[in-house]
């Protein structure tokens, strides 16, 4: 536990939460999604929960992030919001 | 003021940064009018939850939930003092935490694949213009 | 914009009591809280025994792969179980709830769905390094389901990988090619039999008149020294069972939602 690595971290995700929340662009929303899920994979590592970490770096970072863009990729890529 | 910001604020510091991200997909959740949009919103809202477990297992200057071996074979030799409990990070929340991030993609899944079932049936994906089809095949029955 | 409102207006109470009732948990980092020692005066925290014991109970030095597997056994039967059911919900909202009726059923958007089909030359190059890359995916993902008894890994991340490998065939070449490879019967049957170990090896010791999920009954039959051992193997077969799972409902996941249930075309 690193308290400045911590803060860091926990800003660049509340950023990373709002910017996917609020582009127009669904692949993009993806895309900033995954990155949140990295983010959240670096927490995880960093509070000593390396399992978690290590599922979060497939599932999060991975395999959500590409569900979510092959079901854009089959509906619709602009958002009204 | 003082008093306040040192007890109340700084040891819950995480805390507050996890209600904040809760509140976020919450939100987006109520107020976004895409259903992508909600669905990532709703993964925001279970990774903070996710996140407020397994920081109730942390303890400071604690390591991974790994036993060294050397420690390990001193333990069943007969010395309790060879794993110290505070120095090992509580491995409770991370299991728990582990199953439920692989079971949330499984569901979000079946999220998408009914998005693509309301694409297919309406040709949207905007809640509101959903709500007006539904309203005019009601209409027309 | 009424929503944009009414949700302004709840997330805001519900923040301000979160916020204020956070203030009343433990410190963060506290060993001494409840979740880490256990009430004052009361019973310790479940937690202490799991740090203190599962060595010697097992043999297995990563205490998450023990109490997921053992410990907790019922608890990740029941989570396979509920992924395998994600899978079968995914097959029957896609292909059985196909309303062919639909007042409107468009094409996907045509900016979005510029994409190549099966057998592009194109992307030669991102063909051939995923082909190099996908064995040795594959290789690292099966160490880590083998080696989660010492190291940070297990059934759920090792499962997740092997799924990602055969979607990296699918994004890279084509769907066709990894369908190939892994087609749909297969991949339900593994997904069947994934969940099939698990409840074996959690069953058996009923046969020797023990509890359920509790492996130290096998000593006998796997030919080990204790019963400490004995778990440690039951355990890889607990979690061989959960990769099984978790690989061929990934896969499987991945296949319907980007076909939308027809498995032609693909990404």
């Amino acid at each position: 536990m690193i308290v400045a690595f911590d803060i860091i971290i926990l800003v660049f995700l509340v950023i990373a939460a709002i910017i996917s929340l609020s582009v127009k662009d669904l692949l993009a929303a993806a895309m900033v999604f995954g990155i949140y899920g990295f983010l959240i994979c670096l927490l995880w590592a960093e509070m000593g929960a390396v399992d978690v970490a290590f599922t979060e770096a497939t599932v999060g970072a991975g395999v959500s992030t590409v569900l979510i863009v092959a079901t854009i990729l089959n509906t619709r890529r602009k958002s009204t919001d | 003021m003082e008093t306040f910001f040192k007890e109340a604020v700084v040891p819950h510091f995480n805390f507050w940064i996890y209600v904040i991200i809760m509140m976020i997909g919450l939100w987006s959740v109520i107020a976004k009018n895409n259903l992508i949009k909600k669905l990532i919103g709703l993964s925001i809202f279970q990774t903070a939850i996710l996140l407020l477990y397994v920081s109730l297992g942390v303890k400071e200057g604690a390591t991974i939930p790994i036993i060294d071996h050397h420690a390990a074979e001193l333990s069943l030799a007969g010395d309790a003092a060879a794993i110290n409990p505070d120095a090992i990070a509580n491995p409770v929340p991370h299991v728990l935490m582990l199953t439920a991030i692989v079971v949330g993609v499984a569901t979000l899944g079946v999220a998408l694949a009914l998005c693509q079932v309301i694409y297919k049936d309406f040709g949207t994906l905007e809640e509101d213009e959903v709500l007006q089809k539904i309203k005019a095949l009601h209409d027309d029955v | 914009m009424k929503a944009k409102i009414f949700a302004s207006i709840a997330v805001a109470i519900t923040g301000a009591v979160l916020l204020y009732a956070v203030t009343d948990f433990p410190n963060f980092g506290d060993p001494r809280s409840p979740a880490n020692a256990g009430v004052e005066g009361g019973s310790p925290s479940a937690s202490l025994y799991y740090i203190e014991n599962t060595y010697r109970d097992t043999k297995v030095p990563n205490l998450v792969t023990a109490i997921l597997a053992d410990y907790r056994g019922y608890d990740t039967l029941f989570e396979t179980v509920v992924i395998f059911t994600a899978g079968m919900a995914i097959f029957a909202i896609l292909r059985v709830l196909r309303n062919e009726n639909a007042p409107s059923a468009p094409s996907p958007d045509p900016e979005a769905s510029n994409r190549t089909i099966d057998g592009d030359h194109h992307r030669i190059i991102v063909g051939i390094t995923c082909r190099i890359a996908v064995p040795l995916v594959q290789i690292f993902a099966l160490y880590v389901v083998a080696h989660g008894h010492h190291s940070p890994g297990g059934g759920f991340q090792g499962g997740v990988m092997l799924g990602a490998s055969f979607i990296l065939i699918a994004l890279s070449g084509s769907l066709r090619d990894a369908l190939a490879r892994f087609s749909e019967a297969s991949y339900i049957r593994l997904a069947s039999i994934g969940i099939l170990i698990y409840a074996g090896v959690a069953f058996l010791p009923l046969v020797f008149g023990r509890n359920f999920v509790d492996y130290g009954a096998l000593k006998g039959l796997l030919g080990t020294d204790g019963e400490e051992m004995a778990r440690s193997h039951g355990i890889f077969g607990v979690e061989l069972g959960v990769a099984f799972t978790v690989m061929s409902i990934m896969f499987a996941i991945f296949a319907n939602l980007s076909t939308r249930g027809r498995l032609k075309g693909g990404l």
